[in-house]
């Protein structure tokens, strides 16, 4: 082709440089043109195709750099370019790890732990606290312990004993030990109410004992001082009786002038008086301190009832305490009256001393200056001389300025006594007035306490009286709620005890219906097992019928396989046999109702109907020559079909030898496939009777020697499939046979 | 199926005989009447014959692995 180009391109030059007339330089310089063409042109390519081949590994390697992924496909693809790309652009960057939802996992669970662990320690700070408040309050509460149970009685605990500040002491305790109850007991019990009520009953017993005991002791304590308090005042009274009258007496006796035998008399009165008096004033004094004394057992008695502490017995401590302060008070006036009294009658004792001491002096004086003159002088007046008159006179005269003078004197000494007298009466009086304040006062504090106590009590009273109407009122609720619960309880109980009835009866009624049925069924059974075997022995009687009837059959489509049979034997060597339509006709008038005879019966092919089938021997024998046909074709297929292949073929099929007959293998593998090793497996097979086999193998022939096989395959598969429908039948009518033979 | 063999090449053979006569006869008119009695209108003759016979052969022997295509017309 090139030549022939070359060729045309001389030519075609020659003729147009013919035309100028050079012959031979032209074909020269054609020849240098093209060579020194040639010769820049492969410069060009060359340069050309390095230019190319440049440009296509630059552009390569930018846009490696840019899409990593097509840098890493050409890596994988192309074998040292990843060393390349390492020089030009340096490492490829490492792909991302998606690893973070496995790391939010642990997070989470340390963080639940965490948060548990935060919330544990607050629990233990607060119960740490609350701890701490007890110990300072009352007995120490139970240490925070790790089970749920213990924490919970803590924290009521601590939550009872820091709501309960207010409260006593003798609830903390109280709460401690019903936490340690609870930790032994899973509940704390109630104490029963009968036991509680029988408790109260108790202490209200007690109460009441104490109270009418003490009611005794201070009603006889206050009776016996009372009684000795009168006493002891009628004493004073008495006393202040004989005071007064003592002290009337003696003024009397020292201001009236009475004749000296009444004087005596009056005398004698007056130390009567006195003794009296004395007597009198001992017997109030002794009365005094025997009431005294009581009083101040009485004042035991009512320190004893109040440190009982009995609150029913509050008010007549009270009025035990209002006697004793009202007897005291009265005893101490009266005391002090006495005291008094007892003082003027000093007052006027001595003045009434003052005035006999005077009368002495001046009866001693007037003895003195006129001795002959007695006491009684006032009847004296005839007996008198002038001169005892005037000394008399001159002696009063002389006694009168005497008397001035000492009265003088007496007056300024009685100055200052009264000055002094005074003060020492102010002195007493304060003296006096202090004692008297503070017994007043005293007086006072004790009614204040009194008033106080007594408010106090009312107070009480007012309290117990409203604490009662709220616990009868709580009592009322606590009734109802009681009641709620009881009602609550009652239905409960009720629709429990009428499920437990209801499920109980419908158990016994499912119980009786089954046991019904039972015996129902039993009976049913019998009556079943009855009549099955009556059916039994009808269906055997009928089926000896029908046993006979099908062996008869059975017998007559034996005859007509047997027939069958014997057609396909009348097969000549090289023609079919007859046609079987008769026989199958036979077969299928005799086997009308056999449904499997009738389906084997048209199942064989039409041909062998009609026309008839080869004997095996025919087809063993045209098996040469097709296997003489097939070799010579071997090579010829859908691909290699000229001509020149079939000679090819040919000269194969004379060259080639192989086996006549070969034993074929259980498994046939791709070698085996070969055309001249399948024929000689068949020839073989054929040899030994196995048409079927043949078969088989002849039609693992491929391309024309397939085709060429293909007719003496078709009339092998009917012949076989005749001879399967026919062995079937026999088999099919024998085992009739032999089963209706076998029949009761 | 086993005769066609026999068949086609009885066919072949006659086929090819006759348009190898035919390519002689009409080289040998070519050649007598244009070609100034050469001999390579003959050759040419008998080789076209030759090579008609041996193409119709292959045909005949090609023909069941042939495949025909059919133009669907769209209903």
């Amino acid at each position: 082709m090139l030549r022939v180009c070359l060729k045309g391109a001389n030519s075609a030059a020659r003729k147009c440089l013919c035309g100028n007339g050079v012959p031979l330089h032209p074909l020269q310089q054609c020849r240098s043109y093209t060579s020194g063409g040639s010769g820049s042109s492969a410069g060009k390519i060359v340069a050309a195709s390095v230019l190319t081949m440049g440009g296509g590994v630059g552009g390569t390697i930018l846009y490696a750099n840019w899409d990593p992924k097509f840098r890493a496909n050409v890596e994988k693809s192309i074998p040292y370019s990843d060393q390349v790309f390492g020089l030009a652009l340096g490492p490829a960057a490492p792909p991302p790890v998606i690893n973070k939802p496995r790391k939010v996992e642990p997070v989470q669970i340390s963080s639940m732990s965490e948060v548990w662990k935060d919330s544990k320690q607050p629990k233990a700070k607060e119960v740490q606290r609350k701890a701490e408040q007890p110990d300072a309050e009352g007995p120490p509460a139970p240490a925070p312990q790790e089970t749920l149970e213990g924490e919970a009685c803590v924290f009521v605990a601590m939550i009872l004993s820091a709501e309960q500040n207010v409260l006593s002491v003798f609830c903390i305790p109280l709460a401690a030990a019903k936490c340690t109850e609870c930790e032994h007991e899973p509940a704390v019990k109630e104490r029963p109410e009968g036991e509680v009520a029988a408790r109260l009953a108790e202490q209200d017993k007690a109460e009441q004992d104490l109270l009418t005991s003490l009611s005794s002791n201070l009603e006889d304590a206050l009776g016996s001082t009372a009684k000795v308090t009168l006493q002891a005042i009628g004493a004073q009274e008495a006393a202040l009786q004989a005071i007064a009258q003592h002290t009337r007496q003696l003024r009397e006796a020292m201001e009236a002038e009475a004749p000296p035998d009444k004087k005596s008399t009056q005398w004698r009165v007056l130390e009567d008086a006195l003794s009296e008096r004395s007597r009198s004033v001992d017997e109030a004094g002794a009365a005094v301190l025997k009431a005294k004394a009581e009083l101040d057992k009485l004042r035991g008695v009512i320190d004893g009832a109040k440190h009982l502490k009995i609150a029913a017995a509050r008010p007549s401590i009270l009025a035990a305490e209002e006697n004793l302060h009202s007897m005291v008070v009265d005893l101490d006036s009266v005391v002090t009256r006495v005291q008094t009294a007892q003082s003027e009658a000093k007052i006027v004792s001595q003045y009434s001393e003052l005035v006999n001491e005077a009368k002495a002096q001046f009866q001693k004086e007037l003895n003195s200056i006129t001795p002959e003159i007695q006491a009684n002088w006032k009847g004296l007046t005839g007996k008198l001389t002038q001169d005892d008159l005037n000394s008399l006179i001159a002696h009063a005269h002389r006694r009168i300025d005497q008397l001035n003078r000492e009265l003088a004197e007496q007056r300024v000494r009685e100055q200052i006594h009264i000055d002094s007298a005074l003060e020492q009466q102010k002195l007493e009086d304060k003296k006096a007035l202090e004692v008297a304040i503070s017994t007043a006062l005293e007086h006072n504090r004790e009614q204040m306490r009194l008033e106080q106590e007594k408010k106090v009590e009312e107070t009480r009273e007012v309290m117990e009286a409203e604490m009662r109407t709220q616990l009868r009122r709580q009592a009322a609720a606590h009734t109802d709620h009681l009641r709620d619960v009881l009602k609550v309880q009652e239905q409960e109980l009720r629709s429990e005890a009428e499920e437990i009835l209801n499920s109980s009866l419908m158990e016994k009624e499912t119980e009786y219906r089954r046991l019904t049925q039972d015996q129902l069924d039993s009976f049913t059974l019998d009556m079943n097992a009855a009549y099955a075997r009556l059916k039994g022995m009808e269906e055997a009687i009928d089926s000896h019928v029908i046993a006979e009837e099908e062996a008869r059959k059975a017998h007559q489509l034996w005859l007509s396989v047997e027939a069958l049979n014997y057609t396909l034997k009348t097969a000549a060597l090289n023609d079919p046999t007859e046609p079987l339509e008769g026989a199958v006709q036979a077969i299928k008038e005799s086997c009308a109702e056999d449904e499997f005879a009738q389906a084997l019966a048209t199942a064989l092919p039409s041909e062998s109907l009609s026309r008839g089938v080869y004997s095996e021997a025919s087809l063993r024998a045209r098996f040469y020559t097709i296997r003489q046909l097939a070799r010579r074709v071997a090579l010829i297929d859908e691909t290699r079909n000229s001509l020149y292949q079939y000679f090819l073929s040919y000269l194969q099929a004379m060259l080639l030898f192989e086996k006549a007959q070969e034993a074929p293998p259980a498994k046939l593998s791709a070698e085996d496939l070969d055309t001249f090793k399948l024929l000689s497996y068949a020839a073989y097979s054929l040899e030994h009777g196995d048409l079927e086999l043949a078969a088989k193998l002849v039609n693992q022939l491929k391309g024309e020697s397939r085709r060429v096989a293909q007719d003496w395959l078709k009339e092998a598969r009917l012949t076989l499939e005749t001879k399967q429908v026919v062995s079937l039948l026999s088999a099919y009518a024998n085992a009739v046979g032999l089963g209706t033979t076998m029949a009761p | 199926m086993a005769e066609e063999q026999g068949r086609k090449w009885d066919r072949c053979l006659a086929d090819s005989a006759v348009k190898l006569a035919t390519g002689l006869g009409v080289g040998i008119v070519f050649s007598v009447l244009f070609f100034k009695r050469r001999t390579w209108p003959v050759v040419f003759g008998l080789g076209v014959g030759l090579g008609m016979g041996y193409s119709n052969c292959q045909q005949d022997f090609r023909s069941p692995y042939l495949l025909h295509g059919h133009m669907v017309k769209e209903q």
